[in-house]
């Protein structure tokens, strides 16, 4: 079936390029010769183009944007989603300037036979504008991008952070609290046996109250420091919603911190949000897949195997209250083993 | 061959010599420079055919997760049972994919057809400097796709790690199948891969240096020398450190040693490794990784320069502008690396100063995209399908490159790191840039390589659909990434969130579909020319460079004569007090003629 289509469809090309050539040869004009007409039609096209490619742009705009993240659920992040919308709004004026003067240019100046190009090879003022034009530009998105970067990396602390050790092996995450000290104990992957899985070393004082969970529960308002550990290969912890992403590394502890602003429940309340559960409800249904409440999560982002696409962990951002009671109910590594 | 200077005596040797070549000597050990640009293009022609099937193939799975369909079965026999694709040979295919892409089509495959075509024909030398080291150079490019297309059928699955090949996933056997033989082979044949590669790049330097012909100063080359020998020096300069770093993962995973391995459980079993680092892996190969993208791209550029200047029958814009911006964005490129890697835990002081260094990138790209623009005002612009592939290069280079300066700050890159955006990213600006390059290249010089014409209209047709189909696939996935779903996710069902991503999957799929079949018509037309095409000119496009003063079919040594001696630059289109809207180099100056 498939071979007769391909045959059918050779066999349609080798006539059509007979035709081609016979029509040219009718011409006397080889084929592959430009001629007005198609500098013509060509021209036509790359305008037509050029201006498909600005309506499907705002097209996907006005359809598209309701998919992407909503607001921003930490404190850093609303200042590098303030970043982002600048940048993206530099970027995408400069998109809808140059490329309609593109294909225009391409339309405009499409070839005739009676046309002759103008001979005209530098002009040192232009390159010197469009060089410093941008360099400007640049310079302040530069200045911006380091200022919030290093505002990110390096927080400054009113209160002390607390402090929570995210562990993750294929494919899996595992969380562990720092407990009343808020100091983790030692761990190492030597030290891993039976239930002891995150390989705490049980003779460390400060590791006998530290708490391990499956979920992350975080108070609204208090800065979290995230340390992260892998067992195996390198995985990235990813918190979208929070902007937040730090890869984890076999042999080494890396961090990131951020003080979440707006609680789960608060956040299932968001306009934005309810839409976006309205619609992803919709498609479940229709599938008939359970219903789906708005959470936080963190998903594994750095390629780890053949389940990385399902390493993923549920974040609770809660009142201090419902936190302290969930923490409570948490088992301590004494407790455990 | 180290003979080959400009000197008489050289000249009238070439007259005389009368070579009897046979089929091994004429089409497969050639150590002629176009015969070996034409074994490259072919090769990688034949990989770029893999590379996009198997893009296919994943975006079937992307678009219709989990969902049978008998081809997959077919094709990927038992790691699709009942049409279904197994997880690991998605993550194959997407590392398959890349790897191919990015070295054999876009870095042998455009790098190594062109300048070897070119380098030779456009600064009016016989060959290359050394015609022994460029057949070298070939074959073991072509041993390391053999190896590559080996790779693909051991019984655990070809590599899967990803094109980057972090370890420890890739080092350890244990922690997917993908990292056990297929890893091996991979890495052996990115080892040859690279030696070829040194050999082709010493070569086209020292060609470029040594042999320009009389009156061929510096500022005087076609701007596609100038790219060539610019990406030259780069892969010079950065592929060695990808070999070191391959070499030591094999250290790694078959000598024990702990480069970048430490404190490692792994399916439940300890491993002795301590004091490795894998962020040492992620420095050596960005620091190559990074630079290798303008490897892939600066060929496409110079191509492109050549064919809107020619086309537009006018002088390239800026041309000093044009050599300053390929020196800046060639240096710039080796002091960036740290990009890729903002969130991998390296000191947060160095992504200041990766973001400081990579946005100043865009400077000379900009200068690059507005002297292109500039040189098609006023112009009389000859739509050739070579004319339209490099007006959609100009194109990408803007779309993709503008979403450089989010991914290039790194507080940004926190959030949308190795998420589709970066997808977006790169293949418009590398990926699309680079091969549209490549299809302008192959369009224009086609008559140079076969001494015949393509068809015009097929070539109409294949750059329509693929220029639509291109926007089509790579577009949307901004969106994607901006609702944070990660690449190389076999699926993105296990997420509710990301539900109402899959009608905009399945939109990229059909365009990936679409493009993909267009390629056909390219296949045909290219093999089909090859054989029946209408007999070329000897200067089709009425373009000035030297390679069109050679005689149509190939003789060793490119010119009867004397070598060609050189009184201008390439650019001369439409340039007053002249008859033709076009004067080639060697045509001297007239009296009181300025130079551009």
């Amino acid at each position: 079936m498939i071979l007769i289509v391909l045959v059918l469809a050779v066999l349609t090309a080798l006539q059509l390029i007979r035709i081609f050539e016979l029509s040219s040869k009718a011409r006397k004009r080889a084929e592959y010769e430009v001629t007005d007409k198609d500098n013509n039609n060509q021209g036509w096209l790359m305008l037509l183009f050029g201006i498909g490619l600005m309506v499907a742009f705002f097209w996907m705009l006005a359809t598209w944007s309701k998919v992407m993240l909503p607001k921003s659920a930490s404190e850093h992040g609303n200042d590098i989603d303030s970043l982002f919308n600048i940048s993206m709004y530099v970027i995408m004026a400069m998109f809808m300037v140059v490329q309609p003067i593109l294909f225009y240019f391409a339309w405009k100046y499409r070839g005739a036979s009676d046309r002759k190009a103008t001979y005209y090879e530098h002009n040192n003022r232009l390159e010197f504008i469009w060089t410093i034009v941008p360099a400007l530009i640049l310079a302040v998105l530069i200045i911006y991008g380091m200022t919030t970067w290093s505002k990110t990396m390096n927080p400054k602390n009113e209160q002390e952070p607390m402090v929570i050790e995210v562990y993750a092996q294929q494919f899996k995450w595992t969380a562990r609290y720092a407990g009343a000290d808020n100091k983790l104990g030692f761990a190492n992957v030597r030290l891993i046996k039976d239930a002891n899985v995150l390989g705490v070393d049980t003779l460390d004082v400060l590791a006998a109250d530290d708490k391990v969970a499956t979920e992350i529960h975080l108070p609204v308002g208090r800065p979290v420091l995230f340390k992260f550990r892998s067992q195996d290969v390198i995985h990235s912890a990813y918190m979208p919603h929070f902007r937040a992403q730090m890869n984890c590394v076999p042999g080494m502890t890396t961090q990131f911190q951020f003080t979440p602003t707006v609680t789960t429940a608060e956040m299932r309340q968001d306009a934005e949000v309810v839409g976006k559960v309205k619609r992803i409800n919709d498609i479940r249904t229709a599938k008939g897949e359970e219903a789906y409440a708005y959470d936080y999560i963190l998903l594994c982002n750095k390629i780890c195997g053949s389940a990385h696409y399902n390493m993923q962990m549920n974040i609770v951002v809660e009142t201090e209250a419902e936190y302290q009671k969930w923490l409570a109910e948490q088992k301590t590594i004494a407790e455990l083993l | 061959m180290a003979d080959h200077a400009h000197d008489h005596a050289h000249d009238e040797h070439h007259d005389h010599e009368h070579h009897t070549e046979n089929f091994w000597t004429k089409y497969v050990f050639s150590m002629d420079h176009k015969m070996i640009g034409k074994q490259f293009l072919i090769t990688g022609m034949f990989m770029g055919l893999i590379g996009v099937f198997m893009s296919m193939l994943f975006r079937l799975q992307l678009a219709w997760p989990g969902e049978s369909f008998p081809i997959l079965e077919t094709f990927l026999g038992k790691w699709a049972p009942g049409g279904v694709m197994d997880p690991n040979m998605y993550l194959a295919l997407v590392t398959i994919h890349g790897t191919i892409m990015v070295f054999f089509v876009l870095t042998a495959g455009l790098s190594g057809t062109f300048s070897n075509l070119l380098i030779p024909l456009q600064i009016g030398a016989r060959d290359m400097a050394s015609g022994f080291l460029n057949m070298l150079s070939y074959w073991f490019f072509a041993a390391s796709s053999v190896v590559m297309v080996v790779s693909l059928f051991v019984e655990t699955g070809p590599a899967s790690g990803g094109w980057t090949v972090y370890p420890p996933l890739s080092a350890l056997p244990q922690a997917m199948p993908g990292s056990g033989a297929g890893m091996t082979l991979w890495l052996v044949s990115m080892t040859l891969f690279i030696a070829g590669s040194l050999l082709g790049s010493l070569n086209y330097i020292v060609t470029v240096i040594n042999l320009r012909t009389k009156g061929m100063s510096m500022t005087r080359l076609p701007l596609t020398i100038w790219a060539f020998f610019v990406t030259a020096i780069l892969g010079v300069l950065s592929f060695p450190v990808l070999l070191s770093a391959a070499l030591l993962l094999m250290m790694d995973r078959m000598l024990g040693t702990s480069f970048y391995l430490s404190d490692i459980m792994v399916a439940g079993e300890l491993l002795g490794n301590q004091g490795g680092s894998p962020v040492l892996y992620e420095h050596l190969f960005w620091f190559l990784g990074h630079p290798e993208v303008y490897i892939i791209l600066l060929p496409a550029l110079g191509i492109t320069s050549e064919v809107i200047a020619t086309n537009s029958r006018k002088p390239i814009f800026g041309y000093r502008a044009m050599i300053g911006s390929i020196l800046a964005i060639a240096f710039l490129s080796f002091i960036v690396w740290g990009h890729h890697m903002f969130v991998t835990g390296m000191n947060p002081f160095l992504g200041s100063v990766f973001t400081f260094t990579t946005l100043l990138i865009a400077i000379p790209s900009a200068v690059k995209a507005f002297n292109y623009i500039t040189t098609l005002w006023k112009g009389n612009i000859q739509f050739t399908p070579a004319m339209l592939f490099s007006i959609a290069l100009v194109s990408t280079f803007v779309a993709g490159g503008l979403t450089g300066i989010i991914l290039g700050d790194s507080a940004l890159d926190i959030n949308v790191h190795d998420t589709y955006f970066v997808v977006a990213h790169f293949h418009i600006v590398m990926g699309l840039s680079a091969i549209f390059g490549m299809f302008a290249g192959v369009y224009h010089w086609f008559p140079k390589m076969y001494g015949r014409m393509m068809n015009k209209s097929m070539g109409y047709l294949h750059f329509w659909l693929t220029f639509v189909s291109a926007y089509g696939v790579f577009f949307p996935m901004h969106f994607t990434g901006l609702a944070g779903l990660p690449r190389r996710y076999y699926s993105n069902a296990e997420f509710p969130i990301f539900d109402e991503l899959q009608d905009i999957n399945v939109i990229i799929t059909m365009f990936a579909i679409a493009g993909g079949i267009a390629q056909v018509i390219f296949f045909f037309n290219f093999f089909y020319s090859m054989w029946r095409g209408p007999k070329a000119p000897q200067n089709p496009w009425k373009s000035n460079t030297l390679e069109w003063t050679t005689p149509v079919e190939h003789i060793h040594g490119n010119w009867p004569g004397a070598l060609p001696e050189v009184h201008r630059w390439a650019y001369d289109y439409s340039k007053p007090g002249h008859d033709e809207d076009f004067v080639v180099q060697t045509t001297p100056l007239k009296d009181g003629e300025h130079a551009h």
